[in-house]
């Protein structure tokens, strides 16, 4: 009998992961995906979305149609795991036995867990676009807005694409620039950290770019409660930052039958994973990828990619009965989209943090590293084709490796002038 | 690395003054640290989580983040910035020895 593998989520990770193991296995072992819809976004477009620069149908597609033939596609909520009998149950009652699990069910949005976030003034005064409907709602609402103080907060870490809010910031800065009314909006960006970026030589460079783009920053705020109809930020050491926009980044968890699956998650719903060699702590035959795990990296498109390789690698030496090799370095690369047709671009691990350079190759580039670009705006556009017709069908990016390179980056700007 | 002295003890230190080694660190360290640190009389609650971060970290290797906290210390949140002012997370990895939590990237 081939082995079953059961794969939990049709997102990014579910569907590369689903992609590489049919290639690797074919007709021998069977593959199945477990989503609870079948519409397929392109996260990464989100962004985009509230300044009129794509719309929701451009950055939706069917998730079947990104698998493989031969890999069974099935529609259902995942209720909870069992890793004792190798099983999943499904809502409505089904229960699916595995050989190997992989749970790709990636991070999900409690907004409900700040206090008056989603009471009144939702959707109205205040916002987010890290959903396709929340996206939506705030395009509208950009286009009403005339002036006022517009507020950007980052409530807690994780969240997906650390940089997104700082992004948002700067295309709020263009996009009131091309509406001649930049002079009469306030923009605050607002976050839990003790910067705008966690690593240092990051921090600097994007700290410097918020300032020259007059976007105040309001660090070590931890949010409490919104008041949305009064307009105020409240936090917990009782602090208050008012505004008449507010677009937040909610609290993120991992997905809720995390919770309901003993041994599988942390307190905050994560998988518990090697860091290296993706496996789950709960048991040797389940594995996560992407935003699902605990792991120190990034959530990040790019991260999931790059897991790609390690996480199939082992399942194959699982089912061999071979000893898993330890491959996952952390690698993360994004683009910072910041306005005006320019992008940076960072590339990292656990090891290493963003330091300036070129990209992929040394001297050549041909995309500079950590520096504001037109090129590295280029691509971020190509992002968008390279997602669905390489990312997701589970090839490599052509000259990019898995493993994070040291080539071309200027490690000595580490520790210069750390910190103001 | 650099060293500060607490309680009489040398002991290694990061650059913004967390414990290198948490098996350094001894209670009466932590009154030191947060007398630095602004604090006054450490009272049970924050002994509460004080030992409540120095075992998830040394059963996990991370300090806990304020989520976790507020989730399974048994201290709500708003609490904790009152015990802790600023940064909870923060300041109580500080006085229980344990280093700076890394939060993610
Ligand atoms: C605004 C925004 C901008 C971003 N920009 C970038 C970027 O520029 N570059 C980049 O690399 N990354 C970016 N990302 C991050 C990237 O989109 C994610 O990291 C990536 O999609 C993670 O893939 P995943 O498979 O882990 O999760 P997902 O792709 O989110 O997939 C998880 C799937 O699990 C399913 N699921 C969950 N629970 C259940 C259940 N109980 N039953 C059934 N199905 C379930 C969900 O329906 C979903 O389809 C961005 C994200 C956002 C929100």
């Amino acid at each position: 009998m081939s082995d079953r593998i059961v794969i939990l989520g049709g997102g990014t990770g579910g569907t590369l992961a689903a992609n590489r193991l049919r290639r690797h296995y074919g007709e021998t072992a069977e593959i199945v995906v477990v989503d609870r819809d079948d519409r397929h976004l392109y996260q990464p477009g989100l962004l985009f979305v509230p300044f009129g620069m794509t719309t929701p149908e451009r950055i939706v597609r069917p998730r079947g149609k990104q698998l493989h033939d031969g890999i069974n596609f099935r529609i259902a909520e995942v209720d909870r795991v069992t890793t004792a009998e190798n099983t999943v149950y499904l809502s409505d009652g089904t229960a699916l036995e595995y050989d190997v699990l992989v749970i790709a069910s990636g991070a999900s949005l409690l907004p409900g867990e700040t206090e008056g976030l989603t009471g009144a003034g939702w959707g109205e005064k205040t916002h987010t676009f890290y959903t396709l409907a929340g996206a939506t709602a705030l395009a509208e609402a950009l286009e009403r807005f005339d002036g006022g103080r517009l507020v950007v907060n980052m409530v807690d870490m994780p969240i997906k694409c650390p940089v997104a809010p700082l992004e948002f910031s700067f295309l709020a800065d263009w996009y009131f620039q091309r509406r001649g009314i930049r002079d009469r909006v306030e923009i605050t960006y607002v976050t839990s950290m003790d910067g705008a970026f966690t690593k240092a030589v990051c921090n600097r460079v994007l700290s410097g770019m918020l300032d020259g783009k007059r976007v105040n920053v309001v660090t070590e705020f931890n949010t409490g409660e919104v008041d949305g109809v009064g307009g105020r930020l409240i936090s917990y050491d009782e602090r208050e930052i008012p505004f008449d926009l507010l677009v937040a980044i909610p609290l993120h968890g991992g997905a809720e039958y995390i919770g309901r699956s003993p041994g599988l998650g942390d307190d905050l719903n994560f998988v518990e994973t090697d860091i290296h060699t993706l496996q789950a702590k709960a048991a040797p035959n389940v594995f996560a990828i992407g935003d699902a795990t605990n792991l120190p990296s990034s959530k990040a498109g790019s991260v999931t990619h790059f897991e790609g390789e390690t996480l199939v690698a082992n399942i194959a030496h699982l089912l061999n009965g071979e000893t898993l090799e330890g491959t996952y370095d952390g690698h993360a690369n994004c683009f910072i989209e910041s306005g005006f047709h320019k992008a940076l671009l960072i590339d990292f691990s656990y090891e290493l943090e963003p330091v300036p350079g070129r990209y992929p190759e040394p001297h050549v580039g041909p995309l500079p590293l950590l520096k504001e670009s037109r090129l590295n705006h280029l691509g971020k556009l190509a992002f968008e084709p390279l997602y669905w017709h390489v990312l997701l069908p589970g090839h490599d990016m052509p000259g990019i490796g898995a493993q994070m390179s040291t080539r071309g980056k200027q490690l000595e700007a580490i520790g210069q002038g750390d910190r103001q | 690395m650099s060293t500060a002295t607490y309680a009489g003890a040398v002991v290694e230190v990061d650059a913004e003054g967390f414990l290198a080694d948490p098996a350094q660190w001894t209670e009466e360290m932590a009154h030191e640290i947060a007398a630095q640190n602004g604090l006054g009389e450490l009272t049970d609650r924050h002994w509460q989580v004080i030992n409540f971060m120095r075992d998830s970290y040394l059963k996990t290797g991370a300090a806990p983040s304020i989520r976790t906290l507020g989730k399974v210390s048994g201290v709500p949140i708003k609490e904790l910035y009152q015990l802790f002012p600023k940064g909870p997370a923060k300041l109580a990895a500080k006085i229980a020895g344990i280093p700076k939590p890394r939060g993610c990237i």
